[in-house]
């Protein structure tokens, strides 16, 4: 439970990339916005009525869009952004794969693309190009028409199929 | 060119890695702690007089810092189009005016400690308006008896405000009535295209603050980082020595950052309170209150001979550039100087008539006028093939424009004036077709049944565009040695997620002999960085690459002399082969060796040169796209279900990124076939200002589209390339209405085709 603090502050704790925090946040402060605050500027704004996916984070290893969640209702659960995909300084076989194949263009929403591919790969470890699409059409992209996207989350599916890389997150 | 080493490679991007960690790199992720946070109260009227603002309640509020209206800056006149000076596009804009033009209209300003404190002063701002009249239509602002939008007596450069003409263009080629005269068949068709925005993922952004000098610093989302310097300097009225512009990552531009939408405001606001401040937009704002492409009604009518020839073309537009005329003039002529040239025709005529209105503002947009243009030629040359019972395929080849043909438009309609000859020297158009056409065979019929009733159908459209603007796009390029070999490329040329850093990187490294990774990039800083024009009219792997071409050969040849130097050859008598300066006696030294000797040998020296490049020409690239379309007759739904283009890049510098321009600009083009449109109620708000009720494509609604490349050979550039970063949208949406005729006979004449409008169509035909 939040625990209130003086005036309407409120204080959390919650895991974000295997670390502990205990921010204060106040009572409209959406996850969005402390993730950032909190120097996780992976988690783009861009919409902020959670039709585009920019800002999307697993939640207990589920992918949700941050800037529908209020930063109060993240207390106790674990949050992961691109910034923890990888701990040991390498890349995630989807990092790997975006790279590689040229999936972005922009950038500006492979964070929140990454994010829902990893969810995507943590139920299905080979999905078909049709539940690729599915998995990701909560995600606007303006400049890649999909398709390279999609192409580099069936290879990394591959590769964490054959032992690659880990995607377990 | 056959041992290319490093172009033609499809390498990954220079900052792949960045942006698959999530690194901070745009403007967003850079804002200093405390800085101060700016927003916009937007006119709620579509056209009226500000009496009075009553700020007192506004500035009381603790945490507000300024307040400012339009008696608080400065009133200078000036275009938001990032554009060469002096711009073509009128001096109608006003950094705050008495006066608000459209709905979302600049108001007044509210700078606070935060945003939320900003957010709640401005609903205590008291503003008292004086209602005028609003016309919301192209064609009934140019009535007589229309409501003047323009009145103010300081704009500069309107073709006639008191008509709210905004920009006016006539082209003649030969003689259109002689044409006609001469026609056994005249074809006369109508079409319109609506509002659309860009919806760059990345809204537009701002941030500025003074450095130890009291210079201002302007962090923005930019598209044309040396225009913007200029533009706001001139607003704020300060000297362009006191503004530095940066442009860092940007999260998509299509055009709409071609603008100064709001750095004159940041900008003055720093000067101001001398502390930082940022602005950025909300997504409604970027749909209403940034930029837009130009809605037109256009009609063609065009003169065949009995066996197919072209023999009259006239187009004429009407187009709106809502409240403000940012590429009024530019975008307009356009819509013909790119389309028209595509079919030989003895006599042509472009005219159109850009009309102000109250209603969100036009301005450049990936294609710049370009896909009007060819929804309705391409769509006419369709009809006229079915009317004449010709192969509409042969119908467009018995016209298209050839190898060695004169482009008669380009000398007569330049970038608002008169242009420049252009002669096409490389046309690989008949491969396009082929390339495209095999890559959607058609899939045979599609499963129907009583619940489902589906028509399925396949058509084509062609297109030509530009490379540039000849006379008027220049970009520098500086590059500096380093003591390990690697090279820094200093460019003014603004990377938007197009990868222009790699390309550029690219050609850089294969004329210094190393690798990508030896080429370390930075774009765009106007106090670090050479001149650039900026990333737009698909000029920069033309343009800045040529100049980068340049720079990296000025930096080989002073190396050169270095390995001479160290060989006691004369420089002139070596080779340079893989990276290494070989001397006839076969002694070699590698280039990166060269380089560490040029700080240490005997002549030290810091080796760094610079070049610019002034493009004269504008080698046109071709494209066919072919589609394949299910029309879903129970509930007017259009699925895309096979869609390819073709493109005659010249040379693609990275393949890779070559087909991520088309394939993206495809999926745009089917955006603006099918569902995207600015909806406006009758006192002129946007009401789908949204990405819940603007529609854009997601990865559901597309199928696998293919981009595929042609190559030939442009002499223009060093390496041959022409551009590839916006042609590919002038010709999705006649591909997919010439589908959806083949599949339903039905001719859509009117974008976008949303299932209610197909749902009506299909049941006046009985289908």
């Amino acid at each position: 439970m939040p625990r209130r603090k003086r005036g309407s502050g409120l204080r959390i704790e919650l895991t974000i990339n295997e670390k502990a925090y205990e921010p204060d946040v106040s009572a409209g402060e959406t996850l969005l916005e402390l993730l950032r605050r909190l120097g996780l500027k992976s988690v783009k704004f861009a919409c902020g009525t959670g039709n585009c996916g920019a800002c999307t984070v697993l939640l207990d290893g589920k992918p949700v869009m941050s800037c529908l969640m209020l930063a109060p209702q993240a207390d106790g659960r674990r949050v992961t952004t691109v910034e923890g995909l990888s701990t040991d300084g390498g890349l995630h076989p989807l990092q790997q794969t975006f790279m590689e194949l040229g999936a972005p263009q922009c950038g500006f929403c492979t964070p929140g693309m990454l994010m829902a591919a990893v969810g995507l790969l943590s139920e299905n470890p080979d999905p078909s190009r049709d539940e690729v699409r599915e998995a990701i059409s909560g995600n606007i992209c303006r400049c890649s028409g999909y398709v390279r996207v999609v192409d580099a989350v069936i290879a990394a599916a591959k590769r964490i199929r054959e032992g690659m890389g880990k995607g377990n997150v | 060119m056959s041992d290319l080493r490093v172009v033609s490679k499809s390498l990954p991007k220079v900052d792949a890695e960045a942006i698959v960690r999530g690194v901070p790199h745009y403007v967003m992720d850079m804002v200093p702690a405390g800085a101060l946070h700016a927003v916009i109260l937007r006119s709620p009227h579509a056209h009226a007089g500000i009496k009075g603002i009553d700020v007192e309640r506004a500035k009381a509020l603790p945490g507000v810092v300024l307040v400012l209206t339009h008696k608080d800056v400065p009133r200078v006149p000036f275009t938001t189009a990032g554009q060469n000076y002096p711009e073509p596009s009128p001096y109608d804009t006003f950094m705050l005016d008495d006066k608000v033009r459209f709905v979302g209209d600049r108001v007044a300003v509210v700078v606070a400690e935060d945003k939320q404190t900003a957010m709640a002063a401005l609903a205590l701002l008291e503003v008292e308006y004086e209602m005028l009249p609003a016309v919301l239509d192209a064609r009934d602002a140019l009535k007589e008896g229309a409501p003047v939008i323009h009145d103010e007596t300081d704009s500069q450069g309107i073709h006639d405000a008191g008509r709210n003409l905004a920009a006016h263009i006539e082209m003649d080629v030969g003689s259109v009535e002689e044409g006609f005269a001469e026609a056994d068949y005249v074809f006369e068709k109508e079409f319109s295209v609506q509002y659309v925005q860009h919806v760059p993922m990345e809204n537009h952004v701002s941030m500025a603050y003074l450095d130890d000098k009291r210079r201002v610093v302007l962090v923005t989302s930019t598209q044309v980082p040396f225009h913007v310097r200029r533009i706001v300097a001139r607003v704020n009225q300060i000297p362009i020595s006191r503004v530095r512009v940066i442009k860092p990552r940007v999260g998509g531009a299509f055009g709409v950052k071609q603008e100064v939408i709001l750095e004159d405001l940041c900008v003055h606001i720093a000067l101001k309170t001398g502390k930082p401040v940022v602005m950025e937009f909300s997504r409604a704002e970027e749909f209403f209150a940034s930029r837009t492409r130009h809605p037109m009604y256009l009609k063609i009518k065009t003169g065949f001979k009995r066996d197919g020839t072209m023999i009259a073309n006239e187009l004429r537009v009407v187009a709106n550039t809502g409240a403000y005329g940012a590429h009024a003039l530019t975008v307009p002529s356009n819509t013909g100087s790119k389309s028209l040239p595509l079919y030989r025709s003895p006599n042509i005529r472009y005219v159109a008539d850009v009309a102000y209105t109250n209603l969100p503002v036009a301005g450049a947009f990936r294609g710049y006028g370009a896909p009007q243009g060819y929804f309705a030629l391409e769509s006419m040359m369709d009809e006229v093939a079915c009317e004449l019972g010709m192969d509409p395929l042969e119908l467009r080849r018995k016209n298209l424009i050839r190898q060695g043909d004169e482009d008669p438009i380009a000398t007569k309609l330049g970038e608002g004036k008169e242009g420049f000859a252009r002669t096409v020297e490389s046309c690989g158009m008949e491969d396009c077709i082929r390339l495209a056409s095999e890559a959607v065979p058609g899939s045979g019929p599609p499963e129907s049944g009583p619940f489902r009733r589906i028509k399925r159908g396949r058509g084509f459209a062609l297109c030509m565009h530009g490379t540039g603007i000849p006379g008027d796009d220049m970009a520098g390029a500086t590059i500096k040695v380093n003591e390990d070999g690697s090279f820094n490329l200093l460019i003014g040329a603004a990377d938007l997620g197009t990868g222009s850093d790699t390309v550029l990187a690219q050609m850089a490294a294969e004329v210094l002999g190393v690798a990508l990774d030896d080429m370390v990039v930075y774009s765009a800083d106007t106090d670090c960085t050479p001149f650039d024009v900026g990333a737009y009219a698909s000029s920069t792997t033309f343009v800045s690459g040529t100049a980068v071409v340049r720079a990296a050969e000025k930096v080989r040849e002073r190396l050169r002399a270095v390995a001479g130097d160290l060989l006691g050859t004369d420089p002139g008598s070596l080779e340079f082969e893989g990276g290494c300066f070989e001397a006839p006696q076969g002694k070699r030294i590698h280039v990166k060796e060269a380089a560490l000797k040029s700080f240490y040998g005997e002549h030290k020296q810091q080796i760094v040169e610079s070049a610019s490049f002034l493009t004269m020409v504008c080698p046109p690239p071709f494209c066919a796209c072919f589609a394949e379309v299910d029309v879903d007759l129970d509930t007017g739904m259009i699925r895309v279900i096979d869609i390819a283009s073709a493109v005659d890049v010249g040379r693609a510098i990275n393949p890779t990124l070559a087909e991520g321009q088309i394939v993206g600009s495809i999926a745009q083009g089917v955006g603006y076939a099918l569902t995207e449109e600015m909806i406006f109620n009758d006192k002129g708000k946007n009401v789908n200002a949204s990405l819940m009720d603007y529609k854009v494509p997601v990865s559901t609604d597309l199928p696998d589209i293919k981009g595929l490349i042609v190559e030939t050979d442009e002499p223009s550039h060093p390496f041959g390339v022409k551009s590839v970063g916006e042609i590919c949208l002038d010709n999705v949406a006649p591909a997919i209405t010439n589908a959806v005729f083949n599949a339903t006979g039905i001719r859509f004449r009117e974008l976008p085709l949303t299932p209610e409008r197909v749902l009506k169509a299909l049941r006046k035909a009985g289908l």
